[in-house]
Parts: structure tokens; sequence; C-alpha cells
């Protein structure tokens, strides 16, 4: 794997070596090369494009909910037809755009702004990619047939078991959650390796963006977690399938089982959500505020230890349960004290406003939009944390507010702001500030006229997922006016995919660094070259490009002075907390392997679900083919030594 | 030109977001009261010992909530507003950063009187919670309540079995006394609950789970089925009638009683119908009719409403309710039943009589 070879440095940024690396690391144009591309830069925008496509299918379902929520015994959507389009509306949003889209960022920012020139494993980042795509498809193809999950996006057991839940709905969501969470499963172990030994020399921890702090915090959980969800959907299928008991009450199997098992995962998932976004507003907003973040070590702090409490909050979901009294008052404890490490969160975002000078642009307001839709969405949290308030708030509206503002407001907004902050680095062009206004505004108008009446929806009393009410019930007016504010948000999301095919066709160059940013990825060009970096940087503070203007450091950062590596696909490995360079990584490059293993795990499941048992034989042995084709050991990895040549390892 | 805009936008962006919310709720707060009977799952007000108890946390977090909202509005407006710019391009280059004073002292203050009202706050709920756990006194009435894809099974537990009986979807209470609710599960999980004297406890599968409620005042109080069951859902509401002891006496005593046999022709026509289409599934205590499947019909006339809270108990109703069961409440396990008017009116002739 190591080869301690050649170091050679430059000082200047020199073309011959660029177009030496550019000859390496470039893919074929063709459509070969784009289905067997490694390229981080690649996979980000492939996850961006396609979680935001399902960002905008998820928007239509909750457009057709809205629509028959908007009047009282209303038929737009018959009974069934609206608990599928809720569940699909959930599912959607939480499982295929959410945590996506930040991959997506993770995926294309991290090795840029570490200095780095990929992830650790290329082509795991690309079969996680390939996967989540195939999970999509196969979760939407239930839509299609019209045997959509139908069961909410929690599933609780009895109703999702076969007795009650006899077509294939169950199982295309057992299914297709488990082989999305293959594909989050490796996406995390990538950047949790990529945190360790990718790094530029001297970007120690202390000196991390953090965005890497929030994506490092949010795939340590998803290790942990997604095991949980995994079993729990495959004991439901097992359950399904074959007579097993695990959640089956006549045979002494256990429903709350489910419910202990999905919230352990669903709970620190809320901050998966939301951590990366928060680490993307924290990097972003202090440049438009002109100073550094205030409180970096609070702030990073906070990132990990909200998700730390996060683990011991899951019960705050299962307070009607009839669980004891005692239990109950440690897990509301929890619950309401985990607003402490938000409020570090807020406070330093304010007091960074405050103390710079803000630059009122779009990607400010999506920012500035965001910390109060944090708080509004934190205190409704706080108040359902509350046992004996929650008795009463939950399962109404005052939830769909609540999870509302915290996946739009925590998630949504600061992901907007960011495609407007860093989709000229990703494309090379501005988006309009102009339309951007409009964007913003009919967002931030929307959301809340959409969620704040919501609220009180919920406060009188009506129910999560019914189809329909009664006009006797008083919650007509409440929710025409959540339908209008709804189409307002509609609106603005469509204004954003304007803004962006505008930009595309006919925005401003952006040139290398249009904010004057501090952070590495904004010195490399816009879009950056396949090798991300000439020469790997050198980092001597949390601001290479600002240390002229913050002098806080006694020595320089260098961009253009640094390790060559011009022999393969490599870079340098370093030090996990230090970030002191101890190896030479070889790299992987281009292939069409990740692609046909997901088509193999792909047809895999489709047998799986039909009980096709040969399909899943054949699937099985194509998997193994191409594990084995992946695992070959390489002389270009020095995975092994070519024969008559001297041993490369160290 | 731009940046006032964007500013003014700004100002009225952040009141937007908090000042209808404290008006919205103070407005909801003052008319909760009154509202109960055009919003009748509101739970902004209270008319149970249990309820009451809750009731002053609610406001209390919800205060404290609002109260966030407008200081962090405030600060984050004006630190937004202190030295703003506007957004064209070239204030990048002509702006460099700077770090201009350290800011932790935000941290410090808002984190230390966060933590301060946080820890206030749990303390509030363990106190209010332990109080509220149980009714301080071994409730005289313990009743069954078992539910249904999509009703509910209510039995009052006698000291005798002679003394116990069924009914569904309405359950009558004595003002002033606390009530104690056995929840039992049999098919998917359903959620128990009256916001107007009780929060919701979970009915599982498997589990009994306890819980009480108590009516400080004569009423009808409206309960749902608030965690997600299945096709009808939304139709599986409930009523609480809470009365003077000396009627809901009455009402046991009336409830207690076989259904008396029907003396008019055309609704002795109408019980030979019910033995015929209804029995299978329906029990009429004191007639051959025993069907475990849907709910107790002994008293049925008694009741205000039919299938679950979903319509009004009227003679028309009830015969619209029978004949088109798939259309008020579809995918539920009553199928529509096919009758002729004569024999529809026979039927609910019958049915009348089950006072």
């Amino acid at each position: 794997m190591a080869e301690q070879s050649r170091v050679a440095t430059i000082t200047t940024p020199n073309k011959e070596l660029a177009d030496k690396l550019f000859e390496i690391w470039e893919r074929p144009h063709t459509l070969y090369g784009w289905l067997a591309s490694v390229d981080h830069k690649d996979i980000g925008r492939r996850y961006l494009v396609t979680a935001f496509a399902f960002l905008v299918l998820g928007g239509l379902e909750a457009l057709a909910l809205r629509i028959q929520l908007a009047l009282p015994n209303s038929g737009v959507l018959p009974p069934e037809a609206y608990n599928q389009t809720f569940s699909m509306h959930g599912v959607s949003m939480i499982f295929l755009y959410a945590q996506p889209i930040v991959s997506g960022f993770a995926n294309f920012l991290w090795p840029l702004v570490l200095g780095s020139r990929d992830m650790a494993f290329p082509r795991m980042n690309a079969l996680s990619y390939w996967i989540f795509l195939f999970s999509g498809i196969f979760i939407y193809v239930s839509f299609i047939i019209g045997q959509a999950p139908n069961d909410g996006w929690f599933n609780y057991v009895p109703y999702a078991n076969k007795e009650f839940n006899p077509g294939l709905n169950m199982d295309f969501m057992s299914l297709g959650i488990i082989f999305l969470g293959i594909s989050t499963t490796i996406g995390s172990i990538n950047f949790v390796v990529t945190w360790m030994r990718h790094r530029a020399p001297g970007m120690s921890i202390n000196r991390l963006p953090i965005i890497v702090w929030g994506t490092l915090t949010a795939s340590v959980a998803n290790i942990f977690v997604i095991p949980c969800v995994s079993l729990a959907f495959f004991l439901l299928w097992l359950d399904r399938n074959f007579g097993t008991s695990f959640y089956n009450v006549a045979a002494d199997g256990q429903p709350l089982l489910w419910q202990h098992l999905f919230w352990i995962f669903g709970h620190p998932w809320v901050y998966v959500l939301v951590l990366p976004p928060i680490g993307l507003t924290a990097d972003a907003l202090p440049v438009l505020c002109r100073r550094p973040l205030v409180g970096y070590t609070p702030v990073a702090l906070a990132t990990v230890s909200t998700m730390a409490i996060g683990f011991g909050v899951w019960v705050h979901h299962m307070f009607a349960t009839g669980l004891p009294g005692l239990s109950l008052s440690f897990f509301s404890g929890a619950s309401i004290l985990i607003a402490i490490p938000s409020a570090v969160t807020v406070f330093a975002l304010i007091a960074t406003i405050f103390s710079g000078k803000p630059i009122i642009n779009t990607p400010f307001l999506f920012f500035a939009a965001f910390i109060i839709l944090f708080v509004i969405g934190g205190v409704s949290g706080f108040m359902t944390g509350s046992v004996p308030v929650d008795w009463q708030l939950t399962d109404t509206y005052f939830v769909v507010a609540h999870l509302h503002y915290v996946l739009i407001g925590m998630n949504v907004f600061p992901i907007v702001g960011a495609l407007y902050f860093w989709l000229p680095k990703i494309t090379g062009r501005m988006l309009s500030e102009r339309l951007g206004m409009w964007n913003f505004w009919l967002m931030f108008i929307g959301i809340n006229v959409a969620f704040l009446p919501m609220h009180l929806t919920g406060l009188w009393g009506m129910p999560r997922r019914i189809y329909t009410y009664g006009p006797d019930m008083g919650w007509t007016t409440l929710n025409l006016i959540t339908t209008v504010g709804a189409f307002i948000f509609a609106v603005g999301v469509l204004l954003l995919l304007v803004n962006v095919a505008y930009s595309l066709k006919a925005g401003a160059k952006a040139g290398p660094n249009p904010w004057k940013a501090g952070t590495l990825e904004w010195a490399t060009p816009s879009p950056p070259p396949p090798y991300n970096f000439v020469v790997i940087p050198t980092v001597a503070s949390r601001h290479p490009l600002w240390e002229s203007h913050l002098g806080d450091s006694k020595h320089r950062s260098y961009v253009y002075r640094g390790y060559e590596l011009s022999d393969h696909h490599e870079n340098v490995g370093t030090t996990t907390v230090d970030a002191i360079p101890d190896i030479i990584l070889k790299m992987p490059g281009d292939t069409i392997l990740p692609l046909l293993l997901a088509i193999a795990l792909a047809v895999t499941f489709v047998g799986m679900l039909f009980h096709i048992w040969w399909m899943v034989a054949a699937a099985g042995f194509g998997l193994l083919a191409t594990l084995t084709a992946w695992l070959w050991p390489r002389a270009h990895l020095g995975e092994r030594t070519e024969p008559g040549t001297a041993g490369a390892s160290s | 030109m731009t940046e006032n805009k964007t500013i003014h936008g700004c100002r009225s962006a952040v009141h937007r977001g908090a000042l209808p919310a404290i008006l919205a709720i103070a407005a909801s707060a003052a008319a909760s009261r009154r509202a109960a009977a055009e919003i009748p799952l509101n739970y902004l007000g209270a008319s149970g010992k249990r309820a009451s108890e809750i009731l002053p946390l609610t406001y209390g977090v919800i205060a404290i909530s609002c109260a966030v909202i407008v200081i962090i509005a405030g600060l984050l407006l004006w630190a937004i507003l202190r030295r703003r710019t506007g957004p064209d391009r070239r204030t990048f280059d002509n702006t460099p950063p700077e770090r201009s004073g350290s800011g932790l002292q935000w941290i410090g203050w808002g984190v230390g009187i966060s933590t301060l009202v946080l820890c206030g706050s749990v303390v509030w709920t363990v106190a209010t919670l332990s109080a509220v756990i149980d009714p301080g006194k071994d409730p005289p009435i313990t009743l069954e309540v078992t539910g249904y894809q999509w009703w509910w099974d209510v039995h009052y537990v006698g000291d005798m079995p002679s003394q116990g009986f069924s009914t569904a979807n309405e359950i009558h209470i004595p003002v002033g006394e606390p009530v104690r609710i056995r929840l039992v599960g049999t098919d998917v999980i359903h959620s128990f609950w009256v916001p107007a004297l009780s929060g919701k406890v979970d009915v599982i599968p498997g589990r009994t789970n306890e819980t009480w409620l108590q009516a400080d005042r004569p009423g009808t109080y409206r309960g749902q089925c608030t965690e997600y069951c299945g096709v009808q859902h939304a139709k599986m509401g409930f009523l609480v009638i809470a009365q003077p002891p000396d009627e809901f006496e009455a009402w046991r005593q009336a409830q207690l009683r076989p259904a008396s046999e029907p003396a008019s022709p055309m609704a002795q026509q109408g019980q030979r119908q019910f033995q015929a289409r209804c029995a299978p599934c329906h029990t009429v205590r004191g007639t051959g009719a025993g069907g475990r499947v849907g709910p107790d019909l002994t008293h049925l006339a008694s009741r205000q409403t039919l299938a679950a809270a979903t319509l009004r108990n009227t003679p028309e109703q009830l015969a619209y309710w029978v004949t088109h069961t798939q259309q008020v409440k579809p995918g539920n396990r009553m199928p529509d039943i096919d009758m002729g008017e004569r024999q529809l009116a026979e039927l609910t002739a019958y049915l009348e009589t089950l006072e």
C-alpha cells in the first residue's frame, strides 16, 4: 500500500506539472469514462443532482397532500392514496434527500477543504453513490406500481406486518432502506478514514473547517445507527416473508422492539441531517461577515456533544407508550438539555454577524434565516421534550410543524445558502442575485406561512396522518393558510431551479475566489481541475488564504509549494491528530467495478423482493466475481510487487 | 437602493417569524375555553384534573419558547443591521477579513442563561410528571378500552361479571371522580386521547397500559386515535360524556339491562333482518345476536354518534351508514349492506328501539 519514494517540492504553480497531473487524473470524455469515474467531484455533483431530484418529487407529493387537506372532507386523494403519498413524502425527504444532499456537499468539498486529491476510498465513494441511486429507484418503483410504503416514515409494527399490510408495500420499504443503508455505511466509513488520513500536512484537528466536524460527527453516528435500522427492517422482512415472530404478538414478539430499534437510529439520524448543514453555515457565514467564526472550539465541541447526547434521547419519541415515569424523567431531562450545545452554535453565529461586517447577499440571507428557523424548530423541540406537555403535543400537527422547521429550516435553508455560496466553485459560474432575492423571500415567507400557523393547528388538536377532517373540527382556515404557504414555498424552490439553469447558461464567471474566502477550496480554479491541487498544500492556520490579513499565525500556509506526487493517482497520508505527513498513499483510478457491484446488489434486492431465488443466486455470483476483481492485488497500488523489481512496501 | 430594500425586508421577515406566533397563541389562549365547542380537540384549555395540572406547564414552555424566539430574532436583527453592506461583488475585494473582538462573551452569557432556563424547565417537568402520574386516590371506576381498526370497545369492569357491560365509541364518566382506564391492544397500535381531560397513552398489542382521567365539569369531550393505524385512522374518534354522579348511575343501570323486545311489528321485522345480516358480527345482549367482530349494539340508540364519532346518530344517518359504510369510511371492516328500502326501514326501526 505504501511507498516512501521521491519527495519533490516546487514553489510556483507549474504549468508542466499541472499538465502532467491532468493526464493522470482526467477521465475520458466518453460514456464509459462517465460511468467509471471515481472523482469525488463527479460523485459529489451526482449526489447533489439526484438528492435534489428526490426533493422535487417529495415536494410534489407534499403539494398533493396539501391540496387534499386544504378543505374539509375533500376527496382529491382517496385514503389509501393519501397514506402512500404521505409515507413517500417522508421517505423521500428524510432518506433520499436530506442525508444524500449532505453527502453531495461533503463529497465535493472535503478533499478541497482538506487539501487532498481525493477521498480515502474513491471506488467505495462511487459505489456509495450508485447504491443510493439504485435504492432510490427501487423504492420509487413501488409508487409507480401503486404499492408504495404506506406506514409513514417510521413504519410502526404491527401495522407494517403482513397480517395488516399484505401487499408488497412494506417489503419495498424494508429492502429499500436496507439497500440504502449499505450506501450510507460505505460513505460514512469513507468520510471517517478520509478525516483520519487524507488531510494536507498541517491540517491538525484544531484547523478543520466546521463542515468536516459536522460530517465527521454524522458519519461516526451513522456507523453506529445504520445497523440498528437495517436490523429492524431485516427482522420485519423476515416476519413478513418467512413467518418469524420478532414483532408478532401472537408468538410473544414485541411491537415496542421495533420502536426502540427504529428510534435509536431515528433520533441520531435527525442530527445526521442537520449537523453537516450547520457546519456549512458555520464555514460560509463568517466569510460573508468578513471575519473568522466566533468560538471555533466551542462550536466544534458543541457539534460533537450534540450527537453524543443525541444517542440518549430516543425515548422522547415514545413518551406515550406507557414506559415507567422514572425512565421518562431521564429521557425528558436529556431531551431538554440537548438544547445547550445548540445554544452554543446559535450564539456563536449571531456573535459572528454582530462583530463582523455582514454583506447582505442571497447566501447570507439563507444562513441568517437558518438561525431564526433553527431557534423556532429548536424551542418547539424543547416543548416536546417535556413529558407531560408531550403527552398532548405528540402525534398532532404541532410535531409536524416542529419537524418541518427542523428539516427545512436546518437542512434546506443552509443547503440552499450553501448552493449559492459553493455552486460558483462547483460550476465556475455565479448565480443571479436578483433571482436569488426572489428565491429567498418566497421560500422564507412560504415556510412561515405554511408552518407557523401549523403549530396552532397542532395545539388545536389536529392529529398527524389523517387523510381528511370534518368542518366541525375548527381547523379549516389554518389548513387553507398552510396550503397557500406550501405553494409559495414551492414557487421559491422553482426559482432556485431557474436560477441554477440560468447560471449554468449565462452566469457571470466566478473566478477562483469570488467571496475572498479563507479556506483551501478557494485556492483552486472554479471548477477545480481533476487533481484538485497542483501540489499538496501545507497548512499553518484555520484560514490559509487569510493569513496576510489576520496575521494570527507565526507560520505561513503554502498552496504552491509541497508534495508533487505525479507518478500515479497519489496522495499524502497524514497522522490523525496533528496531520504530520507519514506516508504516500497510492490511489485507485477510474473503474467500472463500483457500478457493476451496485447493479449486482440491485438485482439481488429485486430477487429478494419477488422471491426469485435463482436471480438472487446469479446476482450473488456476480457480486463475488466483481469483488474478486475489485480486491485483486494491483502493482500500481503497491498491493503486490512486480516480479523482478525491488520490494516497494515499507 | 437595493440594499435598503433588502434590509427593510429583512426586518419584516424576522417579525413575520415571531410576532404572529405569539399573537396567535395569545389569542387562542384567550379564546380557548370559549372555543371548546368550536374546536373539539383543542388542548389549550382543560376540563379535568389531569389536563389542568399539565396546562400551566404547557403555557410555561410556550411562553419560554416565544420569549426565546423574540429575543434571538431581536439580537439577530440588531447584529445584521449594525454594520451591513450591500451584495455588490466588489465589496468582497474591498473588505478584508479582520478579527474584530472575540465575541466569546456572547456564547458565555447566552449559554449560561439558556442553561438556567433549561434546568428550571427540567425541574418543572419532573414535578408535573410526578403530580399527574397517578390520581392520588384509588379510582372507583375501571374501564377496559380496546382499540380496534377503527373503533373503540369500552368495557365497564364490575365487581361481579354481571355488573360489567360493554359499549362502543362512547365513554360515560361521573364528574369529579378519577376513572382508571386499562388500554388493551389487539390488532395494531392505537393511541387513546381526550385532550380536554388527559394526554395520550398508546394502545399496544401484547401490553395493557394504564392511564386515568377525571372530568371536573359535566360535558361532552371528544377523543381521537392518534397513532397512525391504517386506512381509516382519520375516522377513529370517540366521545367522553361527563355527567353528575346520579345521572351517570342512571345511565350505568340502563346500560346493564339487556335490550328490550321490540313492540311494533315493523321493528320485529327489523329484528329478523338484524339476526340474518348483522348478528354474525354484532352483539345485542338479551337476543341471539352475539357476534364479537364489531361494536356491541345493545344500546346503540342511546349513543350520540355512529361509526366512531364519524356521523351523528339520527335515523337517516343510521340508514345511510348501514348501506354506505364504504363511502363513509372507505376500507373499514363493515361491508355496504345491500337491502331494499322497506327492509332498511324495518332494520332502522329496530335499531332505534335499542335505547
